[in-house]
């Protein structure tokens, strides 16, 4: 055993700067360069919102409107897990958006039409959704077909499909369990304060969580001597997400409480978010999308690993679809129309790349945020929509290209 | 005789930390047929690079003089300009095109933006007719053999006004007959005045077309001999090729003995494998060929040889359409139908492209170590980033790999520790059996020593080894038997004790093609 005397030797320090206050400052500003992907798509977020909010004279903060926001951006949130996951592997998905109305009427056409009731309604659908993905994931990776060509073929095929089943028409109205998925909150329970108990005890559960999973990180990465944050900003990092935890719980409970479909949610982006981080799934799909011969080379079986992407997108789009329908409490032909393409905006807005391999699931939340707090935003502004698809198509091209940009400059 | 067309002096071109030409001289008189010889990454390619403005002037030391005058190309089209065409191994046809499309790619017959095709038609017939290409100009090029797709690109060549034609291995994808004929044209554009350099590595071929041959080896030109004479034999060019210097550039090893009785580690019976898109050409033809445990088994080869083909084969069918044959571990048939059977059954392959096949350069040093072996940090399909950590950490120090910290994207790295990171990947995997392909290509020296380490402790754990490389003194420095091959074909198997650089390049410059093997 010898000593590893290479990785204790000091960097020389650079030439005409020094004193322990320059260094942090250096320490943090390294750090913040190296995550820019990251922390730069959060602080345009952050950006956005403290900006529209004056534009609207505190509306976007106000409590009904929070909770507004999160109805409705949650179908487009969940689209945009599974697209990350698509993308990432190296694919894309056009079909999502039809997949979703499909799912829709399909869930219409049992309980509306033949009184099945919402749980069998729920599996049935979620059924659904995962032999059209397993389908569509068969031909893309079984047969070669490129995804693009086949989830086309799909974008057009549910929607046709989706016209069959509903004949037309809208239906509805759901039973009340499946609606609760679309416009439900946490029950209450326990005495009468100004604010809703159990959301303001789940927000109190996570902060705990969130603060002990940071500290337990810490600790292992002092223990391989990694380099960490300087305690300060430790600390700073960790009271901005508290707080921000805090307010979000704090304006949800003095309204009607958390939604149900942000637990979803939130249970979604926690379980994703671990797969892609642990699993050997996750990184499965990580190394078939970052160089796909290195990862045949290296016994990846990077067919099953395609056709489990496309599988799982198809549950979520069912997931969304059910979200969808039971906001609007009816299926409609018309339902899910552009949704792929504000799934795949929010993915690479979040950080993706075209060539795949990069990508997170909390990325393509912000980048799905940022959409939608534009979208709220200029409701609240009562701008048209035709100028908000201008503007959303703007935010795209702006992300992706400080992207390409940064990426340019620290390659060099 | 006529002064000369073409000088090339004391040209120098460094890469990055890699010397690729540390001192050419080249002289090529007029209308003559230059062949250009000399071992895999000799340096032969760069320097016809150069020529060609592919690497600009400011880019190399030395002077470039055509027809008296010294050039400076910026880049493919100043030389074209000049007459000097050069076509690569990997022909740079459009497959959809038409021949008469590709034979004007870039250059078409037209008025105001608008194709003449008649004038086209009847051009390309013309130079089809001067090449004796006999199909019709708008048929695709997709169409036709790669025999006739190489006398499209010297059409096309011709096309340009070529004064000096450079065909870098012309042959190496032909067969037989293609590659007569395409000799023959060599030949016969030389009658018209048309001045060749042919890089090659067949000497029957350069005895057949070359007036003069040009020895490189390690970046440097070594001399250049007049083909026609009587003292210019076939010994005489290998002697040149591989030169004398055998220097202590190896660990020690004592050479291993094998126990007779015991079943070889790997053996492979028979094995035989097709061209993936052209399925008469046989790239591996009928090789067998075993490796015991403690072995190091080097297979020597050229260009084209069939060596990565035959391996990737074996490891997973993952070249081209198998054929035939069979592979036994210890004595027992296996089945290697796919890469993870061929993992499963303690097989490793460290491929000769570490950028394309063995990483993913956008993620971490950590992530492509454990890659292959995920199972061994993960519980139930749960990575332990802790414990993949601190086998990551483990290869860091035991193969000194220079990275800050094993979270360092493997694409920062340089070539030498990339390498290293590729065998941690697969030594991590725990095979019995490593086939190496070119372990050592594209990294310095001192990464190099390091790496023969490495093997010679991969061997010495009693791990059988099959060694590919193009470099001879590194096998004649490691391995205990050496195979040959030849166009997809065994020539050779020679143990250590016999084998000298000459022995094995006689071996690997056999064409078999037309004769029998003699083992």
């Amino acid at each position: 055993m010898s000593t590893d005397v290479t990785a204790k030797t000091p960097a020389p320090a650079p030439p005409g700067r020094s004193g322990p206050a320059q260094g942090l400052l250096q320490a943090v500003l390294d750090g913040l360069r190296r995550n820019m992907r990251q922390y730069g798509m959060l602080i345009a977020l952050g950006l956005i919102v403290v900006l529209f909010a004056i534009w609207t004279d505190g509306d976007l903060l106000l409590p009904r409107n929070v909770s507004n926001l999160v109805l409705q951006n949650s179908y487009i949130l969940i689209l945009a897990i599974g697209m990350m996951l698509v993308i990432i592997a190296g694919h894309i998905d056009l079909s999502v958006g039809s997949l979703t109305a499909f799912v829709g009427a399909f869930a219409a056409v049992l309980t509306v039409q033949h009184g099945a009731s919402w749980p069998v309604a729920l599996v049935l659908c979620l059924l659904v959704g995962a032999v059209a993905g397993s389908v569509q994931g068969f031909l893309i990776a079984y047969l070669g077909i490129p995804s693009f060509i086949v989830t086309l073929a799909g974008m057009l095929l549910f929607r046709g499909l989706t016209e069959i089943l509903l004949e037309g028409q809208t239906l509805g109205p759901f039973p009340d369990g499946l609606q609760k998925l679309g416009n439900g909150f946490l029950p209450e329970t326990g005495p009468d304060t100004d604010y809703h108990n159990l959301t303001l005890l789940l927000g109190l559960v996570l902060i705990a969580a969130v603060v002990w999973q940071e500290l337990r990180d810490r600790r292992r990465q002092q223990e391989f001597s990694l380099d960490v944050v300087p305690t300060r900003f430790f600390l700073l990092k960790l009271t901005a997400l508290a707080a921000a935890i805090l307010v979000l719980t704090l304006l949800l409970a003095s309204y009607k409480g958390a939604p149900i479909v942000l637990i979803i949610l939130g249970a979604l982006v926690v379980g994703y978010g671990y797969v892609m981080r642990n699993a050997v799934f996750g990184r499965h799909i990580y190394a078939i999308g970052g160089n796909l011969p290195a990862a045949k080379l290296s016994g990846v079986k990077d067919k099953k690993v395609t056709f489990l992407v496309f599988l799982n997108m198809g549950v979520l789009a069912a997931l969304a679809g059910l979200v969808v329908a039971a906001r609007l409490n009816a299926a409609s032909p018309k339902a899910g129309v552009n949704f792929e393409l504000e799934a795949i905006a929010s993915s690479f807005i979040g950080g993706a790349s075209m060539s795949g391999g990069v990508g997170t699931v909390l990325g393509a939340i912000i980048g799905g945020l940022v959409l939608g707090v534009l979208n709220n935003g200029m409701n609240l502004l009562s701008v048209g929509t035709d100028w908000q698809q201008v503007i959303k198509g703007l935010a795209l091209l702006v992300a992706v290209g400080f992207d390409v940009w940064n990426k340019r400059k620290s390659g060099s | 005789m006529a002064g000369p067309v073409l000088e090339m002096r004391s040209i120098v071109k460094t890469f990055p930390g890699v010397r690729a030409l540390s001192d050419v001289t080249l002289t090529v008189r007029r209308g003559e047929v230059h062949a250009i010889c000399g071992e895999n990454g000799a340096g032969k390619s760069t320097l016809m690079k150069v020529l060609s403005g592919v690497h600009p002037h400011g880019g190399y030391e030395g002077d470039i003089l055509f027809e008296g005058e010294v050039c400076r190309f910026r880049d493919i089209r100043a030389s074209e300009q000049r007459g000097i065409v050069i076509i690569h191994q990997e022909l740079a046809l459009v497959p959809h095109l038409s021949i008469a499309e590709n034979l004007f790619l870039g250059n078409e017959h037209a008025t105001r933006g608008l194709i003449d095709w008649r004038e086209t038609l009847r051009h390309a017939t013309e130079l089809l007719r001067r090449v004796g290409l006999h199909d019709h100009p708008e048929t695709r090029v997709a169409d036709i053999g790669v025999g006739k797709q190489q006398l499209v690109e010297i059409a096309k060549a011709l096309s340009k006004q070529v004064r000096l034609l450079i065909l870098d291995e012309p042959t190496a994808a032909l067969n037989d007959e293609d590659s007569g004929k395409l000799l023959d044209l060599i030949l016969e554009l030389k009658d018209q005045g048309i001045t060749s350099i042919i890089i090659s590595h067949k000497l029957n071929e350069i005895r057949k077309v070359a007036d003069s041959v040009t020895i490189i080896r390690d970046g440097r030109s070594i001399e250049t001999l007049d083909v026609k004479a009587p003292e210019t034999t076939e010994e005489r060019i290998i002697a040149g090729m591989v030169g004398r210097d055998l220097d202590h550039r190896f660990p020690e090893r004592t050479p291993h003995h094998p126990e007779e009785g015991a079943a070889p580690a790997l053996e492979i019976r028979g094995w035989t494998v097709h061209h993936p898109v052209d399925q008469q050409r046989r790239v591996v033809d009928d090789v067998s060929l075993h490796v015991r445990r403690g072995e190091i088994v080097g297979i020597a080869g050229l260009m084209g040889a069939g060596r990565t083909e035959l391996a990737m084969s074996v490891f997973g069918r993952s070249y081209g359409r198998y054929a035939a044959g069979t592979v036994l571990k210890d004595g027992a048939e296996i089945r290697t139908r796919t890469v993870a059977e061929a993992v499963r059954h303690g097989i490793a392959y460290v491929t000769e492209d570490r950028k394309h096949y063995g990483l993913n350069l956008i993620d971490t040093v950590n992530r492509n170590v454990s890659l292959t072996a995920l199972d061994k940090v993960a519980k139930r399909g749960v990575v332990d980033e802790h414990e993949e950590r601190q086998v990551a950490e483990g290869f860091r120090k035991s193969m000194n790999i220079k990275a800050p910290t094993v979270f360092e994207p493997v694409g920062k790295l340089s070539g030498g520790n990339q390498q290293k990171v590729v065998l941690s990947k697969w030594i991590f995997a725990g095979p019995d059996v490593l086939i190496l392909d070119e372990p050592t290509r594209g990294i310095d020296v001192g990464a190099k020593y390091e790496i023969y380490t490495v093997i010679d402790q991969l061997a010495a754990q009693g791990k059988a080894v099959v060694f590919i490389s193009s470099e001879l003194p590194e096998l004649l420095g490691m391995c205990d038997r050496i195979y040959t091959m030849a166009a997809g074909r065994l020539t050779g198997e020679v143990p250590r004790a016999e084998a000298t650089q000459e022995v094995l390049m006689r071996r690997m410059t056999k064409d078999t093609r037309d004769e029998e093997v003699t083992p």
